[in-house]
C-alpha cells in the first residue's frame, strides 16, 4: 500500500549509498547542512542579508536550519519574530524594497496561508506594478511535509505559488540543489518561494567543494531509462527513484526527472524524455485537482502529443483533508506502490 | 522569572490585577464545589502525565500539555454555565474540556487516535478538542484562529436572544496574530458576549514575551478595543474564578467582552517534539513549580477548611482509577476504520 516512514527511510539510505560512491571535489552533507552553508556564505558576504522567523534564534528553527546563527550574526540580523506571518512577510517585503535581503522562515507552508496576501498581492507584483522601479527580492523558506500532523499541518501548496507570475518557486530534493538554489535565490532580484520538505532534512548527498550557485531554472534527469518517464519534485522525486529501482528489477526501465523548479517550469526536458520513452507518469504529494501535475500534463501534450503512446499517468494524494491517525494517513499519501502501478498502467 | 501577577496586586495603568486575598472572601462556591474544582485539576494533571508516559512509550505520537495551566482553567471554567455556554479552546485546555463534560476516555481515545474518538474520529491531532454536544468547538492548528471565530458564535447567541456566553482561550504568543486583534475589535464593536482568556505562560515555544509584544502585560491590549483588561495570577484558581465570574456577568448583562490574562507557566516542553532546555533555565522552571497551581489551590482550600488530607487521598485514588480506566479503554479500542479517511469531507 501507500508509503510509510520506514519506506521513506529505506529510500534515504539508498540515496545516501548512491551518493557516497562518487567523489572528487565533492563532499557529502545533509540537506539541512547544505541550507546552512548557503545561508552562512551569503550572510558572510553580504551584510544586507538578514533572517526573520518564529523560533529561529536560540531555538534554531523548527527544523533546526538556523541553529547557532543568532550567536554568530547577532540579534539584529537574526530576528525572532512575533507569531504573525502576514507581518513577517510584510516587513520582509518592505525591507527588500528598501535594499535589504531578507530570508524569511515560515515554519511550515500551512502557515504561509496567513501571509498569502503579502506574497501574492505584493511581493509577486511589486516590480511589475512599479514599472520596474522597485524590486522585492525576499526569499521565503518554508517546509512542506506530513507525518501525523493533521489536516491543517500536512498540506502541499507549491502549486498555489507556482500559479503566480512574478514569483519564482523552487522545491529542491537534493542537498546540492538546496544549496545552489538558495544562494541563487539570495543573490537574485525576484521574490522566491523556497520550499523544503520536513521529511528530507536528514538526507545526505554530494555537493561540490567551494562556492557554487545554480540558476533557478531547469529540470534534471536523475536516472536515464527507455520505457517510461516519471516526473516529480522534492520528496516525490526521491519516491520516484525508489519506484524506478524496483521497476528496474522487474525489467522496466524508467527515466526519472526531478522538476526542481516549479516556476518557471521546464517542459522541454520532459518533452525530450517523452520523445524517447513515449510514456509519462507524474507524481505529486498534493491533491491532483488543479495541481501542478495537471499543468505539466497539459503542457507536455501540447508539444509531445504524437510521442505519447498512452494516457499520461498521475499519482497524487486522495482528495481529502489529511487525517491524523497513522493508519488513515497512510491511505491518503501516495507511496512507491502507487507509482509502480501507475507506471504499469501506461505500458 | 517575571513577578507579574505572582500573588501581588500590581497596579497597571489601564488594567486591574486581582488581589488574592479578595479571592477567598466574597466567594460563592461551597466547600463541595471547591473540592470538585480541585479534583478537576488533579484529574487533568494525572491524565496529562499519563499521556506523556504513553508518548515516551511510543504509544501516543504527539503530546501537548496543560500542566501548570490547571488553576487558571479550573477557575475560568467554574465561572461559566457549562450546560449552555460555549467553549472555543486551545490545545492546552484539557482542564477546561474536562469541566465542560469531556471524559478521560474521550481524551484518551483522541490521544491514541482510536476508533470512536468523539472529538474527530482520529482525524485531528491530540489537543484539538471538539464536541458539538458539549458546545466545544474544534480548533485548527494555526494559532489564534479561534479568537476570530468566537465572536461569531457570540453573534449567533446574541441575534437569537440566548443567554449564552462564549469562552475562548489562546496563548500570549497567539495575541500577535491578526486574528486576535480582529476578533477583539469585532466583539467590542458589537458588545458580544465573549470572554477572551490569554493564558500567558511567558513563552511561545522558545520566544519570550518581550519578543512578542512591546506592552508589558497582555491585558493592556484590551485598551485598544475599549474593553476591560484584567490580569490575574493564574496559579490561583480562586482568584481566576472571581475575575472570570465578573467577566461572565458583564457578558450576560450585554455589556460586551472582557480580556482576561491569566499568568501561568508551562511545566512541560512546548510539546513532545520540543526540548525546552535551549531557551529556559532549569532554575526558572523549578521556581515556577514551587508555585504549582495544585499546591497553591490545595493551600487555599486547606486554609478555608475545605480540604482534609483524607479527602485528598480519596480524590487521588478516584483520579488514578479514572485515568487507568481511560488508558485501558483507549488502548483496547480498535484503530479507525480505513473508510473513515474519506468520509465527512462534505456535509452533502
Ligand atoms: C499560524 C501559526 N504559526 C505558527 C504556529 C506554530 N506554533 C504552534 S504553537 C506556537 C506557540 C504558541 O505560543 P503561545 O500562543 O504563547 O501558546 P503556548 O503554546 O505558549 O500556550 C507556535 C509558534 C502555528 N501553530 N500557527
Ligand atoms: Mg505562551
Amino acid at each position: 500500500m501507500a508509503s510509510t516512514l520506514a519506506e521513506l527511510e529505506e529510500m534515504q539510505r539508498e540515496a545516501a549509498k548512491g551518493a557516497s560512491r562518487a567523489s572528487g571535489g565533492m563532499r557529502e552533507v545533509t540537506y539541512r547542512d547544505a541550507l546552512r552553508e548557503a545561508i552562512t556564505e551569503e550572510m558572510d558576504k553580504n551584510p544586507n542579508v538578514l533572517l526573520l522567523g518564529e523560533d529561529i534564534g536560540a531555538y534554531g528553527g523548527s527544523y533546526v536550519v538556523t541553529r547557532g546563527f543568532q550567536e554568530k550574526y547577532g540579534r539584529k540580523r537574526v530576528i525572532d519574530t512575533p507569531i504573525a506571518e502576514l507581518g513577517i512577510v510584510g516587513v520582509a517585503v518592505g525591507a527588500a524594497m528598501a535594499g535589504l535581503k531578507p530570508i524569511v522562515e515560515l515554519m511550515t507552508i500551512n502557515f504561509s496561508l496567513l501571509a498569502i496576501d503579502q506574497i501574492v498581492n505584493h511581493a509577486a507584483k511589486i516590480h511589475y506594478m512599479f514599472g520596474g522601479q522597485f524590486t522585492a527580492p525576499l526569499v521565503i523558506r518554508t517546509a512542506s511535509g506530513w507525518g501525523q500532523l493533521g489536516a491543517t499541518h500536512s498540506q502541499t501548496f507549491e502549486g498555489w505559488y507556482a500559479h503566480v507570475p512574478g514569483l519564482r518557486v523552487v522545491m529542491p530534493s537534493t542537498p546540492r540543489d538546496a544549496k545552489g538554489f538558495l544562494k541563487a535565490a539570495v543573490q537574485g532580484n525576484d521574490p522566491v518561494m523556497f520550499i523544503e520538505h520536513s521529511l528530507i532534512y536528514r538526507n545526505r548527498g554530494l555537493i561540490p567543494d567551494g562556492e557554487y550557485i545554480l540558476p533557478l531554472e531547469g529540470a534534471e534527469v536523475r536516472k536515464e531509462g527507455s520505457d517510461v518517464t516519471i516526473v516529480s519534485w522534492s520528496r516525490g522525486a526521491i519516491l520516484a527513484m525508489g519506484a524506478a529501482d524496483e521497476l528496474e528489477r522487474e525489467g522496466i526501465s524508467s527515466e526519472v526527472i526531478d522538476m526542481r523548479v516549479l516556476r518557471p517550469l521546464d517542459i522541454d526536458t520532459v518533452a525530450k524524455s517523452v520523445a524517447k520513452t513515449n510514456r509519462l507518469v507524474i507524481v505529486e504529494e498534493s491533491w491532483r485537482t488543479m495541481g501542478l501535475g495537471a499543468e505539466i500534463a497539459a503542457a507536455v501534450q501540447e508539444v509531445a502529443f504524437d510521442d505519447l503512446d498512452a494516457p499520461i499517468g498521475r499519482v497524487g494524494s486522495i482528495e481529502v483533508p489529511m487525517p491524523y491517525a497513522r493508519n488513515l494517513e497512510r491511505i491518503i499519501i501516495p507511496g512507491k506502490d502507487e507509482v509502480i502501478q501507475a507506471v504499469k498502467a501506461t505500458l | 522569572m517575571t513577578s507579574v501577577g505572582s500573588g501581588g496586586t500590581a497596579t497597571i495603568p489601564g488594567i486591574r490585577a486581582e488581589a488574592p486575598d479578595a479571592a477567598t472572601s466574597n466567594l460563592d462556591l461551597d466547600h463541595g464545589q471547591l473540592r470538585a474544582m480541585f479534583e478537576l485539576m488533579l484529574l487533568a494533571r494525572a491524565l496529562d502525565e499519563r499521556t506523556w508516559l504513553l508518548n515516551r512509550a511510543g504509544r501516543v505520537s504527539f503530546a501537548i500539555s496543560g500542566q501548570g495551566h490547571e488553576g487558571a482553567q479550573a477557575g475560568l471554567g467554574y465561572a461559566f454555565d457549562t450546560s449552555k455556554d460555549w467553549l472555543h479552546p486551545y490545545y492546552r485546555d484539557l482542564t477546561l474540556v474536562l469541566h465542560w463534560g469531556m471524559t478521560p476516555r474521550d481524551v484518551m481515545l483522541m490521544n491514541l487516535s482510536r476508533k470512536g474518538d468523539p472529538n474527530s474520529g482520529g482525524r485531528q491531532m491530540p489537543g484539538h478538542y471538539g464536541s458539538r454536544r458539549l458546545r466545544i468547538v474544534s480548533s485548527s492548528s494555526p494559532v489564534a484562529t479561534q479568537i476570530a471565530q468566537a465572536p461569531g458564535i457570540a453573534l449567533a447567541s446574541k441575534l437569537r436572544g440566548e443567554d449564552v456566553v462564549t469562552l475562548t482561550c489562546v496563548g500570549e504568543g497567539g495575541t500577535s496574530e491578526g486574528d486576535f486583534h480582529e476578533g477583539l475589535n469585532w466583539a467590542s464593536i458589537h458588545r458580544l458576549p465573549v470572554v477572551f482568556c490569554v493564558q500567558n505562560n511567558h513563552y511561545a515555544i522558545s520566544v519570550p514575551m518581550e519578543k512578542q509584544m512591546a506592552v508589558r502585560h497582555v491585558a493592556e491590549r484590551a485598551a485598544a478595543y475599549n474593553m476591560p483588561g484584567v490580569q490575574v495570577d493564574g496559579t490561583d484558581a480562586l482568584a481566576v474564578y472571581r475575575a472570570a465570574r465578573e467577566a461572565v456577568a458583564r457578558a450576560r448583562r450585554g455589556d460586551g467582552p472582557t480580556l482576561l490574562e491569566t499568568v501561568v507557566y508551562r511545566f512541560t516542553p512546548h510539546s513532545s517534539d520540543d526540548d525546552d532546555r535551549s531557551y529556559r533555565s532549569r532554575e526558572e522552571v523549578e521556581e515556577w513549580k514551587a508555585r504549582d497551581p495544585l499546591i497553591v489551590t490545595r493551600q487555599r482550600l486547606q486554609a478555608l477548611g475545605a480540604l482534609t488530607d483524607e479527602q485528598e487521598a480519596e480524590m487521588q485514588s478516584r483520579v488514578k482509577a479514572s485515568v487507568d480506566d481511560a488508558t485501558d479503554f483507549a488502548l483496547a479500542a480498535p484503530l479507525p476504520d480505513p473508510e473513515e479517511a474519506v468520509t465527512h469531507v462534505y456535509a452533502g
